[in-house]
């Protein structure tokens, strides 16, 4: 399959396998051991056969890209990988997705949304206030300790404590598209998550609030693994390490974002980056 | 000006007319209907129509306490029976019914809500009344109840339904269960919907009267029990509109007011409540 050649495993040190699935985040596997390993990922919509076969690992602490045009599939690997596939019905999904080396398709679904969260094309929050939004998870996943500290905490890495610190308890509804989609960071950052999905984070947002968002990703990288889809191929190459090219549900290409965009090594992906389709 | 274009505009004409006048049909029978309560009514409206008893037969006076707090008290047990089953039935047919259940459970409800409600007063009459053997609150009660079930269910499944996937989504990729999700997010946002489908299903079973007459029954005194006959406005408008005194008939007016009013006062209520929500989401 096109997708296993290209998908390339960034520098393996060793294949040692993570031996247990209870370490802390902090302790599990080197720096350069992949944090998620997708492998021969086949992905159904009823009879739409829509992943082919897609491998592909992603470093820990980096930001990885998925590119590509309108449903080629980007969305659909987003997702399968904290398994929101799940909340939409007659879908089916083959092969292997582990985290820190463990199947995450036999995990406690719940717990494995709290380590690794998701932001969605549009701002979603809740119909609560500002505090509540981002303490929402908190209480959800039974948070113990100061709910007020790790509330703070969040929003600061947000980036968006300062716009909001005398307003906590106002509606989430009263903020711009751009403050309510770095809310909607702040609340999935709460839970603490090792791997952070963005899906198409700025279509929805003015070019301002989108490289407040694009700057938060460089900043977030310490404390997270972060996948973000985008159509943008600008985006891309301005935030990631490492660049997926997907095309019709298969994976064309995988590399370090700066040779994809330099030297891309199949006639699709320069096609596609040169602005020729998409 | 050609004959075609002076047919065009006449008929035009006409049809503008009949619409409007269709229009202000509708809000002149309210008028009316208002106007003439309160012209024949209003009269009897002292603070004692609502604090006293109904005066003996054949006295003139009297009030209609026990027929308010009657009232109340069936509302209540309605409430009670009605709200939580046609709450969660419609959690059901939003969140979790597969097409075909939800086809038969909608399909259902509207039949259920279609059913005359005197065929719903025998119903109860034959299960709690029969049993019973003595008219009470709680069959009127359970009857009202019965009624409200399909009414709720089917407006607060709607509500339920425009609350947007992205709102659930966003709870469920945080590692929320499917039912704390309903629970904490989807059910909060469309409080102010469900809240109205409620207000409105008590507003209009409050003037049922078909279905207590042989389940609640009437009474001219207080009732402090719930397993006695007891005493409710729309009887009451029914007994003293039919019955033989010049006095009952102002009075059945009078109570036909107070009820109308609590009637609008509900929905001017949910109304407002409505419309917070909408600029709340906004």
């Amino acid at each position: 399959m096109m997708g296993m050649s290209f998908s390339a495993k960034p520098v393996m040190a060793k294949e040692t396998p993570v031996t247990t699935v209870s370490v802390a985040p902090s302790e599990t596997a080197a720096k350069n051991e992949p944090r998620i390993s997708v492998q021969k990922l086949n992905f159904y919509y009823g009879k739409v056969h829509s992943l082919h076969n897609v491998s592909v690992d992603i470093a820990t602490n980096k930001v990885t890209a998925l590119i590509g045009p309108s449903g080629c599939g980007k969305s659909t690997l987003l997702r399968t990988l904290n398994r929101m596939h799940e909340t939409i019905s007659h879908t089916r999904l083959d092969g292997k997705i582990l985290l820190d080396g463990a199947d995450i398709l036999t995990q406690d679904v719940t717990r494995l949304r709290k380590r690794v969260g998701m932001v969605f094309q549009r701002p979603n929050p809740f119909p609560k206030s500002i505090f509540d939004n981002v303490a929402f998870g908190l209480r959800v996943n039974g948070h113990k300790g100061k709910l007020k500290e790790q509330v703070e905490k969040s929003l600061h890495r947000a980036a968006l404590w300062e716009e909001v610190k005398d307003r906590l308890n106002k509606s989430a509804y009263g903020l711009s598209g751009g403050q309510q989609q770095r809310l909607c960071i702040a609340r999935a950052l709460a839970v603490d998550p090792e791997v952070l999905l963005l899906d198409e984070p700025c279509s929805a947002l003015d070019p301002i609030s989108t490289a407040k968002i694009e700057e938060l990703l460089f900043q977030l990288k310490d404390v997270c693994t972060i996948v973000i889809v985008t159509h943008n191929m600008q985006q891309a190459a301005r935030v990631s390490d490492s660049t997926a090219f997907m095309l019709l549900g298969d994976l064309i290409e995988f590399k370090p974002t700066a040779q994809l965009f330099t030297t891309p090594g199949d006639p699709r992906t320069e096609a596609y980056i040169t602005g020729r389709f998409g | 000006m050609t004959l075609r274009s002076a047919w065009r505009k006449s008929l035009n004409f006409v049809m503008l007319s009949l619409t409007g006048v269709c229009a202000l049909i509708t809000v002149s029978v309210l008028i009316v209907i208002l106007g003439y309560l309160a012209w024949n009514g209003g009269t009897s409206l002292h603070w004692s129509f609502f604090t006293n008893l109904p005066a003996p037969v054949g006295e003139t006076g009297g009030g209609i306490a026990n027929a308010i707090v009657g009232s109340a008290k069936l509302l209540l047990l309605a409430a009670v029976i009605g709200i939580p089953i046609g709450l969660l039935g419609a959690i059901y047919l939003a969140e979790y019914a597969s097409p075909l259940p939800a086809f038969v459970i909608r399909y259902s409800a509207d039949l259920l809500n279609g059913v005359p409600s005197i065929v719903i007063g025998i119903f109860a009459w034959t299960i709690v009344v029969v049993p019973m053997h003595s008219f009470s609150a709680l069959a009127g009660g359970f009857a009202l109840g019965v009624m409200m079930v399909p009414i709720i269910l089917r407006s607060s499944e709607e509500f339920l339904r425009t609350v947007p996937r992205s709102l659930r989504e966003g709870a469920m990729a945080l590692g929320t269960s499917k039912w704390r999700t309903i629970a904490t997010v989807v059910v909060p946002a469309a409080s102010g919907g469900i809240l109205t489908a409620i207000l409105l299903s008590l507003s209009r079973v409050a003037g049922e009267t078909a279905p207590l007459l042989f389940t609640a029954f009437g009474d001219r005194f207080w009732n402090h029990g719930w397993k006695e006959p007891i005493a409710s406005l729309p009887v009451v408008i029914y007994t003293y509109a039919v019955g033989p005194y010049d006095d009952w008939h102002r009075q059945a007016w009078a109570a036909g007011l107070v009820l109308l009013g609590l009637v609008l006062v509900t929905n001017l209520v949910c109304r407002g409540l409505l419309s917070r929500q909408a600029t709340q989401q906004r």
